[in-house]
């Protein structure tokens, strides 16, 4: 089973001036004003200087991640999780974090009363952990090639406690098994992680139709975003296999 | 131009030194700091609200106006406290115990101030006692909690809890908000109201303290 410490560049996980509009609220039909842009330009560049992403990352049996999967037992029985990865390939468990400093210079910022910086900065750094994240799975992506477990047939997809039905509680056994204190992540006992730009999940490799799931369920009221049609859609047109 | 609407059309543009300076200017003119607050700062900051209400402009726009207002009150603060003058109501603020996102919950409380609202905000990872014994030393109408976590949004049905307990359930509404949460959860729980934005939780605290 493949374990490593990736440390992953800067550059990778920048997010494009559309998706930190779109974080602030503003479409990309919408047109920033010149302050607005100048923001911008000053955010990625303090966000450059400051994180340090790095991610973690365990293959993984399925009997072992039903243990995580099952956490404390408080999981949306229809979660599509707990069907996907039963029938998955290759799975591999995760987590990133953008470091500490991030956190600590959007806070500084808000003291300070750099209201706008500060709100974007954490705009930004959110997006920048989802790319990490995504930096994780093409990681594994290659991994897989690399060991002949890939074909045109394969689909990947990730995903995080707390989402998708799967309990956050989760979260508590994601760690046992992760130790990422190797990259200074930490769980406190509401089961948030610290740094606050931390993202943890599993990464499920099979056969695409297998990700196949509607967003009907009745805990997808709550969801904000119904982003795992985009994703499921991804898996079709992008060619996982290159 | 009318001092009072070159400070405002300043707030709304987000030139704080600018708003900082006039602020000044006008104190020497000898208007009053309440009229300034009032007339030019806050009159400023209702248009902003009212412009992002509308989608006009952004938070961005929001938030630089912000610095601005706030550029302005601290040059008003020494006058206004001398003064005693009362603020239209008083809102203590916090994420609860055990949570510590404050973004959402920074950004409530820069609308509340820019509505004219005075906020004590606790910060986050605010245990229980600490939310009800604050809203009671400050004599708050209004105590708000944020939580962003399922994990931690129990935490604000304890603070309320706690309150019936005390006997002081009576003396401040509850508002609560966060990006798990829902109408439906915050009536659950016990709340007065749930505030899905900044300017919902403005228009939700003046409805209160209209009352």
């Amino acid at each position: 089973m493949m374990c490593e410490i990736i440390n992953i560049p800067v550059i990778n996980t920048v997010p494009s001036t559309a998706d930190i509009l779109r974080a602030q609220g503003i479409s990309k039909n919408e047109v920033p004003n010149r302050k607005t842009v100048v923001l911008i330009d000053e955010t990625i560049q303090r966000l450059m200087n400051t994180i340090r992403p790095v991610g973690i990352l365990l293959g993984i049996s399925k009997d072992d991640f039903a243990v995580i999967y099952e956490g404390e037992g408080m999981n949306e029985p229809q979660a599509p999780l707990g069907r996907i990865f039963g029938f998955g390939d290759d799975l591999a468990i995760f987590i990133v974090t953008l470091g500490e400093s991030v956190s600590r210079e959007i806070s500084d910022h808000f003291n300070n009363k750099d209201l706008a910086l500060a709100s974007m900065l954490d705009s930004a750094a959110s997006e920048a952990a989802e790319m990490a994240a995504a930096n994780i799975e093409s990681h594994y992506r290659s991994y897989l090639k690399r060991i002949g477990r890939l074909d045109v047939s394969t689909g990947i997809m990730r995903f995080s406690p707390g989402y998708c039905g799967w309990h956050i509680g989760a979260q508590k056994k994601l760690f046992d098994f992760l130790k990422p204190h190797q990259i200074g992540v930490a769980l406190n006992d509401s089961l948030l992680m610290q740094p606050l730009k931390s993202i943890s999940g599993v990464i499920v490799s099979g056969r695409k139709e297998i990700f196949n799931f509607d967003d009907s369920f009745s805990f997808c009221a709550d969801c904000i975003t119904h982003s795992c049609q985009d994703r499921i859609k991804a898996i079709y047109e992008k060619e996982q296999f290159n | 131009m009318d001092i009072f609407l070159e400070l405002s059309e300043n707030l709304q543009n987000g030139e704080a030194e600018r708003v900082g300076i006039l602020t000044r200017k006008a104190l020497e003119e000898g208007l009053e700091p309440r009229k300034i607050l009032d007339d030019a700062l806050i009159a400023g900051m209702t248009i902003i609200g009212d412009r992002f209400k509308a989608h006009e402009i952004f938070l961005p726009d929001v938030l630089l106006a912000a610095k601005a207002m706030y550029a302005g009150m601290d040059v008003l603060r020494p006058f206004l406290i001398n003064e005693g003058i009362p603020t239209i109501g008083k809102i203590v603020i916090g994420t609860v115990q055990g949570d510590l996102h404050d973004i959402g919950k920074n950004l409530v409380a820069i609308f509340l101030r820019g509505a004219g609202f005075d906020v004590i905000d606790l910060g986050n990872n605010v245990p229980p006692e600490r939310f009800i014994d604050s809203a009671l030393s400050e004599k708050a109408q209004v105590l708000g909690m944020s939580a962003l976590l399922t994990t931690t949004m129990p935490t604000m049905k304890k603070v309320i809890d706690l309150a019936k307990l005390r006997g002081v359930r009576d003396r401040f509404k509850i508002i609560v908000g966060g990006a798990s949460l829902s109408w439906e959860y915050a009536r659950s729980i016990g709340a007065d109201a749930y505030c899905f934005d900044g300017m919902n939780a403005v228009d939700c605290v003046k409805g209160f303290i209209a009352k």
